[in-house]
């Protein structure tokens, strides 16, 4: 936002208002749900002005998926609640489709493309869904989606397959589809896109170009919701933001004015010691693991030491191809190449296999939470179970009993949420499934703990719980490979940090380099692209 | 490996608080069977309430248990196994064949058809596992095959006169009343209920059928268990064959693949109860004779004979839809 348009706060109601008396774009007021006995969501306002971004922060469980379910129509909330749009009243529960017929759109997280078609049947996808369409004229379409394109200075062919395209391309298509439907809907200068955490597999210059697409739509007059979790992200591209917590308006904060640390105070509600490690490998260890010659597309040649109980971070763009070498070592993928030095053994890995890998002491902890590492629809128990189950026999086979009791012990060490052990791993929340899983191999003391983005989608308190679960790890002797884009996670954990571009290894960052803001340059600088934010679209 | 230590023991885990309404979803089949049963005792008090008519849907209908038994296993680590009617026909033909026509004995033949069964497992497995075709195109294949098969080898004719002592340790002994067919599909049940339950093999079977690629970054070897699954499904079936040759003393081309249907069912049926959501032999032993009481019962009453296909297709839906519905209900998340 420009300062020029700096709004002032009007005494009587504390919105910020650039034009004296316009009323709220979207003002939802009295919002409570509860499900079963919970209140999930406890009286909550959120009021957002035309032409702002406005955060939606708060930890898991805070309620904020709940609200931006209500406002979508998908919940009914309970009676009470009122939802203004520029002043009119607006139906609450919200009848379906009721939402985009008044000029809100939504992006949630999977962004829902089909991959498998084209750019341009995506961006049409709304239209060819509810439309009896009989006569589509490709040509007009074509013409139309490449001027929009043209409009956000977005350069993609309409007619590339959304599979074919980065993740950060997937995003603002996907953005562009929503603002296009508001617009449409809303009329010019009106209507609200709520983005519901967009960014979490973005790499900084795709966020980036997210970012100046929605300072193009909210030059535009329309407001933009963005429910994220990254307070830096909110803090740079939101004008105010509304933190719930436990289902209650924690507050709302004036983004520019407010700290790293106040937001996360006002997420966890107390102050939160960020977790920190000394960043110093002790050298005199033994070498764990070497990897020599690993190659697995686009990661080539690569290859490192890691020293017992360090904590190495691998990160890169993404397709920079650092994600891949976890996945290698552990035989995960069949077309990788290279050695595994391990044990005093010397491992093929174009002949590796998980079985194998585990044999070695090897443990691999993958991203994808319920799809790769964790089954939802099985237990708490059985989940962290698995890899130690024959621990786990008497004479009559598996002890049920015994297994209750270490993974509720369990549980109250990585602290989950609710510690019960025959609970669903899909009812937890996302930081919680992921103490579970974390716990699954923690369990197993393994030699080389392999962790593939071990918080994406984890809240900021949640985080420093499993940061202190691998530092212990650490501490105990265990290798630990963390594969990740997140900088600020790895400034916080890692003793040494090896940056990737083009599928190699460009830069190595040790000690007091491993800041959050080095290793976010030494990324973008590796692959030679700009470290200057874009310019704003005008 | 080793489990970690840890050294708070001051706080146990929480029993699991009884829960009213899941006890009563676990139990609501049992419950159903005994209302279906007494509705029918009371409308035919002289044919259906009768021990002789009792003891004998137990014994005659140990062969569908069998076959629910034999699916459930490929169902749990995620496949589906449509041949198992087929295998079961095959295998009983193979009985009468060898033992009946070309008079070997009855041993060697029981053996030769529980080689049938090992032999369609393995080539089911290979299909599915080493060209990666979807099972259910697989067995449907091979069972339609067998099918063909069974018709060449029996020149389309029932066979009879297999050694009369199969018939006599299947149906025609009887302990406490009931007849011996009835025990071993008890005792089918309860090893796969121990297998399924308390032992690792049975976690690796469920966990491959949740989340293939899950179980198999947690180093289980995903094909190995969907081959041993698959194998042991065919030999279940070979021996719920065995059994329904021991069952009519005869085999016959046709008749045993109008069991899929109702096997399918009680599968399903099966796994809305005693743990819903999951197959399990138990409730698979519950909706077979759920299923039983209810056709028996019907024709009883005079009903006539399409009615059983209106019963085994209509529970099958009904069964999937009840458990969908359980599924729906558990993902009410909150966040």
């Amino acid at each position: 936002m420009s300062p020029e348009q700096a709004p002032s706060v009007d005494l009587k109601d504390g919105f910020p208002r650039r034009i004296p008396g316009e009323a709220p774009a979207l003002l939802a007021r009295n919002v409570s749900k509860i499900f079963g006995t919970t209140k999930v969501l406890d009286d909550v306002t959120l009021a957002v002005m035309p032409g702002e971004v406005h955060g939606l922060l708060g930890a898991n469980g805070s309620g904020k998926s709940t609200f931006i379910k209500t406002i979508a129509g998908l919940h009914d909330p309970e009676p009470g609640a009122e939802l203004i749009l520029y002043g009119q009243g607006a139906p609450l529960p919200m009848p379906a489709g009721g939402a985009r017929r008044l000029g809100i759109s939504f992006v949630h997280q999977h962004l829902a493309l089909m991959p498998s078609l084209t750019v341009l049947e995506n961006m049409l996808l709304n239209d060819l869904a509810v439309e009896q369409n009989f006569n589509i004229r490709w040509g007009k379409a074509k013409k139309q989606v490449a001027e929009t394109f043209e409009r956000f200075d977005i350069k993609i062919d309409p007619m590339t397959r959304v599979q074919d395209l980065a993740q950060s391309d997937r995003a603002l298509i996907a953005i562009c589809r929503a603002f296009e439907e508001v617009r449409l809907n809303a009329g010019a200068g009106r209507g609200i896109l709520i983005l519901d955490e967009p960014t979490p597999f973005l790499p900084k210059s795709g966020v980036d170009q997210l970012f100046s697409l929605v300072r193009s739509v909210v030059a535009d007059g329309a407001s933009v919701i963005l429910v994220a979790h990254d307070i830096d992200e909110i803090r740079e591209i939101t004008d105010r933001a509304t933190i719930l917590r436990d289902g209650k308006l924690a507050g709302t904060v004036v983004s520019e004015q407010a700290s790293h640390e106040d937001f996360i105070e006002l997420i966890v509600g107390e102050k939160v010691t960020m977790f920190q490690s000394a960043r110093t490998p002790d050298h005199s260890k033994p070498i764990a693991a070497s990897v020599r010659k690993l190659r697995a597309s686009p990661a080539e040649n690569v290859s490192f030491d890691i020293r017992e109980g360090e904590i190495l971070g691998l990160t890169g763009l993404i397709g920079s191809g650092f994600d891949r070498v976890p996945e290698a070592i552990f035989g995960a993928q069949k077309d990788s190449d290279g050695t595994l030095e391990i044990g005093g053994q010397s491992f093929a890995l174009n002949a590796m296999s998980p079985g194998k890998a585990m044999g070695q002491g090897v443990a691999f902890l993958p991203a994808d939470r319920l799809g790769r590492a964790g089954i939802g629809t099985l237990s708490i128990a059985e989940n962290m179970i698995l890899p130690v189950m024959g621990d786990f026999r008497n004479l009559l086979g598996i002890d049920w009993g015994k297994i209750n009791t270490h993974v509720f012990d369990m549980g109250r060490k990585y602290d989950i949420r609710p510690n019960r052990p025959y609970q669903d791993l899909k009812s937890l929340s996302g930081g919680n499934a992921q103490k579970v899983l974390m716990a699954k191999w923690l369990q197993t003391l393994p030699k080389l703990l392999m962790l593939d983005e071990p918080t994406q989608g984890v809240d900021v308190g949640a985080r420093q719980k499993l940061f202190q679960a691998i530092d212990e790890a650490s501490r105990k002797g265990s290798a630990v490979l963390v594969a990740s884009t997140d900088a600020e996670q790895l400034a916080q954990i890692c003793h040494r940090v090896l940056v990737f571009a083009k599928g190699q290894i460009v830069t190595e960052l040790t000690g007091a380099d491993i800041t959050k803001d080095n290793i976010s340059q030494e990324t973008l600088r590796a692959h030679g692209t700009q470290t200057e934010p874009k310019q704003e679209v005008a | 490996m080793t489990a970690e230590n840890t050294n708070m023991t001051a706080a146990t885990p929480p029993k699991r608080q009884i829960n009213w309404a899941s006890i009563a979803e676990s139990y609501a089949l049992v419950a159903a069977l005994m209302v279906l049963f007494f509705i029918f005792a009371a409308l035919l008090p002289t044919t259906f309430f009768t021990w002789p008519n009792v003891s004998t849907m137990l014994g005659s209908q140990a062969v569908l248990v069998f076959l629910t038994l034999a699916l459930i296993i490929p169902l749990t680590s995620g496949d589906f196994d449509l041949s198992v009617a087929a295998t079961l026909t095959i295998s009983a033909m193979t009985v009468a064949v060898l033992n009946a026509r070309l008079g070997m004995p009855l041993p060697v033949a029981i053996i030769a058809a529980l080689g049938v069964g090992a032999i369609v497992g393995a080539v089911n497995a290979f299909f599915i596992l080493f060209f990666r075709i979807p099972s259910l195109i697989v067995t449907l294949g091979i069972g339609t095959f067998l099918n063909g098969l069974t018709l060449w080898m029996s020149n389309s004719a029932t066979i009879g006169g297999i050694d009369f002592a199969l018939i006599m340790a299947v149906v025609g002994t009887r302990l406490f009343g009931i007849p011996l067919a009835f025990y071993y599909a008890i005792a089918m049940a309860a090893i796969i209920w121990y297998v399924f339950g308390y032992t690792a093999m049975g976690r690796r079977l469920l966990f491959v059928g949740r989340g293939r690629e899950v179980a198999r970054l947690s180093g289980i070897q995903v094909d190995k268990v969907r081959f041993f699954s698959l194998l042991s499904a065919s030999v279940i079936s070979s021996i719920a064959g065995v059994v329904y040759a021991g069952t009519i003393g005869a085999a016959d081309p046709n008749s045993g693949n109008t069991f899929l249907l109702p096997a399918f069912a009680a599968a399903f049926l099966g796994a809305t109860a005693i743990t819903p959501g999951r197959f399990n032999p138990i409730g698979s032993v519950v909706a077979v004779y759920f299923i039983v009481i209810g056709i028996t019962g019907l024709t009883m009453l005079g009903i006539q004979s399409f009615v059983q296909n209106l019963f085994y297709g209509g529970s099958l839906v009904l069964a999937v839809a009840l458990s969908q519905l359980a599924r729906k209900r558990e993902e009410q998340q909150v966040g």
